[in-house]
């Protein structure tokens, strides 16, 4: 009987892309040594629609519905982006009322967008009862957002210059209601899960990114926040009316999964702060106003000048068939999306249709690094990274 | 950073890298470095390194495709500098068989971004260790963000009940695709010939 040494040779197991922990339809494809992660190749591109090239054939009106699709959590987000490109290209500036609709309806998107991230971390991580509490407050937000733009989450409200409609008193008033009571409910998840034992257990110390590594990857947001940066884009390159908003940073320390989520769990706090002083601005005889830009070779006319005035007839009809002629240009902008630095980078050859629209999204470098972070980690800590990393797959694959 | 600071770093940066940086320009309050494809890591060394500059966050790597040029692509680099809180855009020309450095041993984060833009451009990055495809379908052929690629693409999917598998199938459509031209001929439109346009030249 002739003895042949014994070959350990690494398994290797598929990780979706049908795993209710792998936030949408991502393969990664794990090596393991034993029970410890050697190697993970994400595989991506299963949700890839060709966003980038069907915008170069819609009109700037037509190209922002797309965007409602990215991150499909926080879509007004993703529209502010894009809007804010077309504007500097156009070089025009957003009434104030429509400054303030704007930033409260991101920071609603911020909530929606934490809301969901924290509680189905805590469910990747085996606890049931946030995401049933969470979700309750999300949907109260989908409504505010359909009772603006008519419709839950893909809601095309941000348009270059402004945004679609005034919103009525009324829904003021009742974002105003949900504000206090909405800060309850953190603390309830807060209870819930800052001190809990297994919760810790599987965050602390998992995951951990120095700053030096979060910058070379390409980090952004709550990831670079949370290995020590004081940078946050509303802060240090402030867009809109966030310069005159008071609001805190929180930092984190140690870079790991836990310190992510106590971030995005502060911000939400910071998030309602900003939003109470929109609605106060809102309130307030100087945010009364437009909400778009007047210059209707830019936004269309008000329906009742339509009745009387030819020319606004022209323009609203010119509008809505050819669009906008947005100068030759290129630009670049930002914005601090829930998720990181979501940027659009345009570039405009004077035509009606963008040349050419990057969308820059954080989560596409966050998964990037995946292989990184998780080497020497446990099967098991696989999906709580994942979770931290605040993946959204209709971003990462556009 | 106003736009003339942002004019003094771009004259820095290039009379620092001569050869390398080609020229700068600002506008939108962005500025633009054009520079050497074949120098580029020298480049975002420089960019990451020096104490005047420290653009140490990696942004974006992506391609713009202009067909009517001789070198077709622009390879364009996104950075960031926390330190100087300002951007700062490459841009390196490149065409189908140009080979551009990869910027994996600067910055780790450039590695899906380059196998984005092979993918998407077929721009390639000579020095990356896995240039696979990214976002396109398993076994694709073409680069999808040319502009010589037709929008709907050459192949559609569909599930087959008797093969009872997905099977591909060239791209069938009831309808062409609608692309209205708005270019008006009283604005200049640059058209080949329009009905009753003989009748306007000089009469032979």
């Amino acid at each position: 009987m002739n003895e042949q040494p014994e070959v350990l040779r690494n398994f290797t197991i598929n990780f979706g892309p049908q795993h209710p922990a792998a936030h949408g339809v991502l393969r990664l494809v794990l090596e393991l040594d034993g029970e410890v992660v050697a190697r993970v190749d994400p595989h991506i591109g299963l949700l890839h629609r060709g966003t980038e090239k069907l915008i170069e054939q819609k009109t700037y009106l037509q190209a922002i519905p797309y965007f409602d699709r990215l991150d499909y959590v926080a879509p007004m987000n993703q529209e502010h982006a894009f809007c804010m490109a077309a504007e500097k290209l156009l070089g025009i500036e957003v009434p104030r009322r429509g400054q303030l609709i704007r930033v409260l309806y991101c920071e609603i998107g911020r909530i929606l967008s934490h809301l969901l991230n924290v509680t189905t971390q805590a469910m990747d991580v085996g606890a049931l009862t946030p995401p049933l509490w969470g979700f309750e407050e999300r949907e109260k937000l989908m409504v505010f957002y359909e009772r603006a733009s008519g419709s839950r989450m893909h809601a095309a409200f941000f348009r270059v210059g402004g945004v679609h409609q005034d919103l009525p008193q009324k829904l003021v008033d009742d974002i105003e209601a949900w504000c206090d009571p909405f800060l309850k409910v953190v603390e309830d998840l807060d209870r819930l899960l800052t001190a809990n034992r297994i919760f810790k257990q599987r965050n602390v110390d998992i995951g951990v990114v120095s700053l030096k590594e979060a910058w070379e990857w390409g980090f952004s947001g709550v990831m670079v926040r949370g290995s020590g940066a004081a940078w946050d884009l509303r802060k240090s390159q402030p867009y809109e009316c966030y310069a005159e908003m008071d609001f805190d940073i929180p930092i984190g320390k140690n870079g790991d999964c836990y310190d992510r989520y106590l971030i995005r769990m502060e911000e939400m706090r910071q998030s309602v702060r900003i939003m109470k002083q929109c609605i106060q601005k809102l309130n307030a005889a100087d945010g009364q106003g437009p909400v778009v830009v007047e210059d209707n070779k830019v936004a269309p006319p008000r329906r009742g000048e339509m009745k009387r005035s030819m020319e606004a007839l022209i323009h609203h009809f010119k509008l809505y068939t050819e669009g906008v002629r947005v100068p030759e240009g290129e630009v670049y902008a930002a914005v601090e999306a829930p998720k990181g630095e979501f940027g659009v980078y345009l570039v405009s050859d004077g035509s009606n249709k963008p040349y050419k629209c990057k969308i820059r999204a954080p989560g596409f470098a966050h998964l990037q690094a995946m292989d990184h972070i998780c080497r020497g980690h446990l099967l098991a800590d696989v999906s709580a990274i994942l979770g931290s990393l605040d993946i959204v797959f209709g971003e990462v694959d556009r | 950073m106003d736009d003339a600071k942002l004019d003094a770093l771009g004259q820095t940066i290039v009379s620092a890298l001569p050869g390398a940086a080609l020229g700068h320009s600002v506008a939108f309050n962005q500025l633009t470095v054009d520079v050497e494809a074949s120098k580029i890591v020298e480049v975002v060394t420089y960019l990451r390194d020096d104490p005047n500059c420290r653009f140490v966050n990696f942004t974006d790597i992506t391609a713009a495709d202009y067909p009517d040029r001789e070198k077709r692509f622009d390879v364009i680099y996104h950075f960031l500098s926390p330190t100087l809180n300002t951007r700062i855009r490459l841009k390196a020309q490149a065409d189908e068989t140009t080979q551009v450095p990869s910027l994996i041993e600067v910055f780790p984060g450039a590695d899906w971004f380059e196998r984005e833009a092979y993918d998407l451009y077929g721009v390639f990055f000579v020095g990356h260790p896995d240039m696979r495809r990214l976002l396109t379908d398993y076994g694709f052929e073409g680069h999808p963000l040319r502009k010589d690629f037709p929008l709907t693409g050459f192949l559609e999917v569909r599930y087959d009940d008797q093969e009872k598998r997905v099977v591909y199938e060239p791209v069938r459509l009831n309808q062409e695709f609608r692309k209205f031209d708005f270019l008006s001929p009283w604005e200049g439109g640059d058209y080949p010939v329009l009905p009753g346009d003989e009748k306007a030249g000089p009469k032979s």
